[in-house]
């Protein structure tokens, strides 16, 4: 251990202790609770067809969207009733998990 | 004098065999800073140790033209050998011939020389250096690697199987080093992925370079699929016959033993820890205290630093440490360092190695992103590896054990053998700031100086319970001891413990938390 270097510091149990923070920890993603409002890509894939529209009332079960991905056509449906306010995607796009699909009001 | 014929005829053979691809390709091996495989043998065997076998292996592969092709010894070369005298059974492939392509001759000699090593009880060594399957053989290639992969699980804690990756190593072929007690990498030169960057840019769009995605670095300090890093071949094979004097040669037997020697002077045991629980400082130099010659070999020195693993000798005889490291994220157990100090305690149960454990933690580390990556899941591998450990185990608490984490290192409760603790050790349910603040919770809030009476009230906890006193006083911690007589006690310890028996409920296997 150098004596010079520069220490962190990390609570446990609200104690404070000197220490290395690891770059995992240090660039560790926070916690953000789910938008239902928002359906985002579950896996990587490309958007195959988009079957509704801006300002389209869906029912839950509808089919929004189909997902292409592992050689998979994977149906995105509607978990709840709603109206859709903007889809931020094209037919055709490639989009990575977590890409906001689809917006409902 | 036809023998003299020959003899001369098997000469010009094996010389035109053992040039593997030929000129081009060793050419092309070395403008990458690579070793030819047999050069590799070489240099980690003993001098004119290599008994080389199947030397003249072909493959029958016909279609896509195969049946016109010749590929010597089907690029890859087996044999036995010895390792500062130790036996070794080893197979490297050959990048030079059809780029270390496995087919099924290829496969059939890696799989000859593993049935060589179980058998014959002694270590395997495999270097790989492959492209991959060789497409032209089609399911007999998948079916080579498959009878490696069972021949890996079924050798698992018999024979040590120790892989070294020195070239690509790409999509089922990272299986074989997976399944394997050690995995050896060189930056630059080693490569595993699953799926290569190539696939996963027209699949899913992202770009990644080869090194970034599968390299020796990422392996030694993301992934922990590397166990030791080096940065060139030759330091990669020091590396390994370092351990190769470590560990027996199967698990019927135990390492050999060494001239002990006293650790060095200025690893002062007294001056490493400060009192201050919530100060780091760098537990190697403890173990270094204590272990003869302070030759302390770390393995996964690069990953999950919170815990440090590695081999030393005590008395002249092969002992594995796991030691909490203050100076790395407080020395919490996280995920990653549960499954890497979980791996290895199994590791030294399976091959006769003694545990020295050396606790100095906070607790398991709190976190959401913990939780969601499975903590409790990865959590209980400790437990369950040193539960289920009957080598001799050995337990020094430096100074916090806090919590779970307490009962997790290697504690009186999970069947330690000895426990001893240092006189500043504080043996506790948690830190004196939380206990507090949970215990006097009432008092605190209602008291007209809330920060006084929390001052006071911690003070009044850390008198009473931050000890070893109250673990002694119960039996969990077996004698208090001075850091100064720590070496002493584990070398009694050790020595008394050399037959040490336990009978386990018999049972196909245990369901540990994988």
């Amino acid at each position: 251990m150098k004596n010079k270097e520069k220490l962190g510091v990390l609570n446990i149990d609200t104690t404070l202790y000197k220490t290395r923070i690891s770059r995992k920890f240090e660039e560790r993603i926070a916690y953000k609770a789910a938008d239902p409002k928002y359906i985002l890509s579950f896996i990587p894939g490309t958007v195959l067809d988009i079957l509704v529209s801006a300002g389209q009332k869906v029912t839950k079960g509808d089919e929004l969207m189909i997902l292409d991905a592992m050689k998979m056509q994977n149906q995105l449906k509607c978990a709840v009733d709603g109206k859709v306010k903007s889809i931020p995607v094209k037919k055709g796009d490639k989009v990575s998990k977590g890409t906001v699909l689809l917006i409902l009001e | 004098m036809a023998i003299k014929s020959k003899i001369r005829e098997l000469q010009e053979k094996r010389e035109k065999l053992q040039m593997g691809g030929g000129e081009q390709a060793i050419e092309k091996q070395k403008a990458l800073g690579k070793r030819t495989a047999r050069e590799r043998i070489m240099a980690l065997l003993d001098d004119e140790s290599f008994n080389e076998y199947d030397l003249f292996v072909e493959h029958d592969a016909r279609d896509f033209d195969m049946d016109k092709k010749s590929l010597p010894s089907d690029g890859v070369l087996i044999g036995t050998g010895t390792i500062y005298g130790a036996p070794v059974a080893i197979f490297a492939q050959d990048f030079t011939v059809a780029g270390g392509s496995l087919g099924l001759m290829h496969s059939r000699k890696i799989t000859k020389i593993m049935d060589h090593a179980l058998k014959m009880r002694m270590p395997l060594i495999g270097i790989n250096d492959s492209g991959g399957a060789r497409i032209q053989e089609g399911v007999n290639s998948l079916a080579g690697y498959g009878e490696i992969f069972f021949r890996n699980t079924i050798s698992s804690g018999v024979i040590p199987q120790i892989s070294v990756i020195l070239g690509p190593c790409a999509g089922g072929a990272v299986y074989s080093p997976a399944l394997t007690d050690f995995v050896f990498v060189v930056d630059n030169i080693s490569k595993m992925f699953i799926t290569g960057p190539e696939v996963i840019k027209t699949v899913l769009g992202e770009e990644i370079s080869m090194e970034d995605l599968g390299g020796a670095r990422v392996h030694s300090e993301v992934t922990g699929n590397a166990h030791f890093f080096a940065s060139s071949e030759e330091e990669c094979f020091e590396q390994i016959k370092k351990l190769i004097t470590f560990i027996p040669w199967n698990n019927g037997q135990k390492a050999r033993a060494f001239e002990p020697g006293e650790p060095l002077k200025e690893f002062d045991i007294n001056k490493i820890v400060p009192d201050d629980p919530t100060l780091p400082y760098d537990v190697k130099d403890v173990i270094r205290a204590i272990v003869d010659k302070s030759d302390f070999f770390e393995i996964m020195d690069h990953y999950a630093k919170n815990i440090v693993i590695g081999f030393g000798r005590m008395g002249g005889k092969t002992t594995g440490f796991v030691a909490n490291q203050p100076l790395e994220m407080a020395g919490v157990l996280d995920v990653d360092s549960s499954d890497k100090a979980a791996r290895f305690i199994r590791y030294c149960d399976a091959f006769n190695i003694p545990l020295i454990t050396l606790v100095d933690l906070p607790g398991y580390m709190p976190g959401v992103d913990q939780e969601h990556a499975g903590v409790i899941r990865h959590g209980a591998k400790v437990l369950y590896a040193y539960s289920e450990a009957t080598v001799p185990k050995l337990t020094v608490i430096l100074r916090k054990a806090y919590g779970g984490g307490y009962i997790a290192m290697s504690s009186r409760h999970l069947r330690a053998d000895f426990v001893f603790a240092w006189p500043a050790a504080e043996i506790a349910v948690m830190g004196p700031e939380g206990a507090a603040n949970i215990i006097f919770r009432k008092e605190i809030m209602s008291s007209d100086d809330p920060d006084g009476t929390r001052k006071q009230k911690i003070e009044e906890y850390k008198q009473k319970f931050a000890n070893p006193y109250v673990a002694a006083s119960r039996g969990y911690v077996d004698a208090v001891i001075e850091p100064s007589e720590t070496r002493k006690f584990l070398l009694h310890s050790l020595s008394i413990s050399e037959n040490k028996s336990i009978q386990l409920p018999e049972k196909k296997h245990g369901l540990p938390p994988f």
